[in-house]
């Protein structure tokens, strides 16, 4: 058993001391922190799945890149994938954006198009680019062990620029995703905040796609969003717990595949959804208090107490709510 | 007539949605200080056009203007002087949300997209107005239908509006809030908030309405007084008792408003 644990200890120490693991932990917290923030709107919005389509746009991006990489006879046509995922993540985004504030009935056909355009066009280029199918595999399942320092400012960068929008933002983002009405008669710019929501995410699909691959992409935004959901009461703890899983699954699922050969983007996304089978099912047992507040507040369901309370507790306060308006 | 005491200019308003005229060649002007209902059955356009007040309906010919500007102009709107509260919210999923957090958003406007200092107090005041100032952590997906429209009034009492459209406040809430709501637009009317009410039929609020404009398919049938109404003074209620709960509501004026053609 002692020796079992000095290996693990051994193993430990190895891959904290690789460069190369270094650079992959970096980018899995700051990739794994950043992505739920953005999740967190997209599944208020009901676009959950909105990342996964950007994923499969971005594929014919990275293809785009390998090109203008050998077209420009550059050394690493690798390092062309990241800035062509980028422009085609946010270009699919745009268009899915546009598509939906138009609702046409046939929207969900127009994105299907898109979406298998995005995977079929992206396996086609990435072929006349050179590339192999292990090429093609890293950028479908991830490919994060092969991540260089490049990698890691230019992660570093675009998830900087994903927090400080998604933080900065998160009130008139908040007031969009409750209450798009309100929002937009309150004056605030809807189509402005929808349009920057629909970039965020195309960005964090892009520095996404090293850590768990285009497939996979919407994993890391939206299941610590979910998760989170099971346990907070308010949006800016869930947006909170969201981001301390996302960067935790993260590293772990990651730490877990330098001791055993498996897909860190499988291993992590499925550390996830495990970590929500198991609140899921444990919730109730854990905090049932959450089970009997409903009915004893609703007052739909015992109208009876709820009418004596609310007679009693809604007593405007005195003084008036009236006066000038603070900002004109 | 542009006046700036005037809080709604509506000039031979159209709304046609693709499915047909909602709303055709409405006339409406509303001066400041003064409590509007909005009446008419299901489908007479009345939620179209308080939509169509506040720009979420395009209108296809006409034109509004709130406080001498048009509300297509959407910039130049003083959003901060304008009040909405929905019917109701449905958030889908369930958010986890509180009353807190929602009744911040009314804070918002589109020069300000962050709630500047101070406002947590003025959250709390603004849940004190509705009676919910011990909720204000709570999520409000856990709360009652009448609960959740209290949330919904203070997030638009919190920009502290000249003009106050509610759409419907009377609809699915117990009879002890409908009071409890009356009193408090009495007392927004007494300060001079000009309210826009939105009703199927005057009811709790009939004694602080000085006008009543009733919609049909889409046009104006009548504008004036109010349908006269017995004293219908919440202070002189008994709800507590099924005589209270019973013996006050008015059937009469309410169907003569709404059938006499």
């Amino acid at each position: 058993m002692a020796t079992v644990t000095a290996e693990f200890w051994d193993t430990f120490a190895a891959m904290l001391g690789s460069p190369l693991m270094q650079r992959a932990l970096l980018i899995a917290v700051l990739v794994g922190t950043a992505a739920p923030v953005i999740g967190t709107y997209l599944v208020q919005r009901r676009l959950a799945l909105l990342g996964d389509g950007i994923g499969h746009v971005a594929l014919t991006g990275v293809a785009m890149g390998w090109l203008a990489g050998a077209g420009a006879g550059s050394a690493s046509v690798e390092a062309w994938a990241v800035p062509g995922a980028v422009v085609a993540s946010i270009a699919g985004a745009l268009l899915i954006e546009y598509v939906r504030e138009k609702g046409t009935s046939s929207a969900d056909v127009a994105l299907a198009l898109l979406f298998y355009g995005g995977i079929a066009g992206g396996v086609i280029l990435i072929g006349l680019a050179g590339g192999t199918s292990a090429n093609l595999t890293g950028y479908l399942f991830g490919s994060i062990s092969t991540v260089d320092e490049l990698d890691v400012w230019l992660t570093a960068g675009l998830a900087a620029l994903i927090l400080g929008v998604g933080l900065g933002l998160r009130p008139a983002l908040f007031a969009l995703c409750h209450d798009e009405e309100f929002a937009r008669a309150s004056g605030l710019p809807v189509r402005a905040l929808n349009i920057i929501v629909a970039i965020t995410a195309a960005l964090t699909v892009a520095i996404s796609m090293r850590v768990v691959g285009v497939l996979l992409v919407s994993a890391l935004m939206i299941v610590p969003v979910a998760v989170a959901q099971l346990l907070a009461a308010s949006f800016r703890r869930t947006m909170g717990v969201a981001m301390g899983l996302g960067g935790t699954v993260c590293v772990v699922g990651l730490s877990i595949t330098y001791f055993h050969p498996l897909s860190p983007g499988a291993t992590i996304t499925m550390l996830s959804i495990g970590l929500y089978a198991v609140l899921a099912v444990t919730r109730p047992l854990i905090r049932p208090s959450t089970r009997h507040r409903k009915p004893h507040r609703g007052a739909t369901i015992s109208p009876r107490p709820a009418e004596r309370t609310v007679d009693h507790a809604y007593h405007p306060a005195p003084h008036s709510t009236h006066g000038p308006p603070d900002e004109q | 007539m542009n006046s700036p005491t005037t809080a709604v200019l509506v000039e031979d308003l159209s709304v046609d949605l693709g499915t047909g005229p909602i709303l055709d060649g409405i006339d409406l002007q509303v001066p400041d200080g003064r409590a509007l209902a909005l009446l008419g059955a299901n489908g007479s356009g009345k939620t179209t056009l308080v939509k169509a007040l506040i720009g979420l309906v395009p209108p296809a010919s006409g034109r509004v203007s709130l406080y001498g500007t048009e509300v297509s102009a959407r910039r130049a709107v003083p959003w901060s002087r304008i009040g909405y509260v929905p019917q109701r919210v449905n958030t889908s999923p369930p958010m986890a949300a509180t009353a807190e957090e929602v009744v911040l958003s009314g804070l918002l406007t589109g020069r300000r997209l962050r709630p500047g200092p101070g406002s947590r107090g003025r959250v709390r005041d603004a849940l004190a107005e509705v009676g919910l100032a011990d909720r204000a952590g709570e999520s409000v997906h856990l709360f009652s239908g009448g609960q959740q429209q209290r949330v919904l009034i203070a997030r638009a009492l919190i920009r502290k509006p000249d003009l106050l459209i509610i759409d419907e406040p009377l609809s699915g809430i117990d009879r002890a809030s409908k009071l409890a709501l009356a009193a408090s637009l009495q007392r927004l009317r007494s300060a001079g908030t000009t309210i826009i009410v939105v009703l199927h039929e005057l009811a709790e609020l009939g004694p602080l309405i000085d006008r009543a404009v009733t919609l049909d398919q889409g046009r104006v049938i009548q504008d004036g007084a109010p349908p006269s109404a017995p004293s219908d003074d919440p202070g002189h209620h008994h709800p507590d008792t099924l005589q209270g709960a019973f013996i006050h509501r008015h059937p009469v004026p309410d169907l003569r408003a709404r059938w006499r053609l």
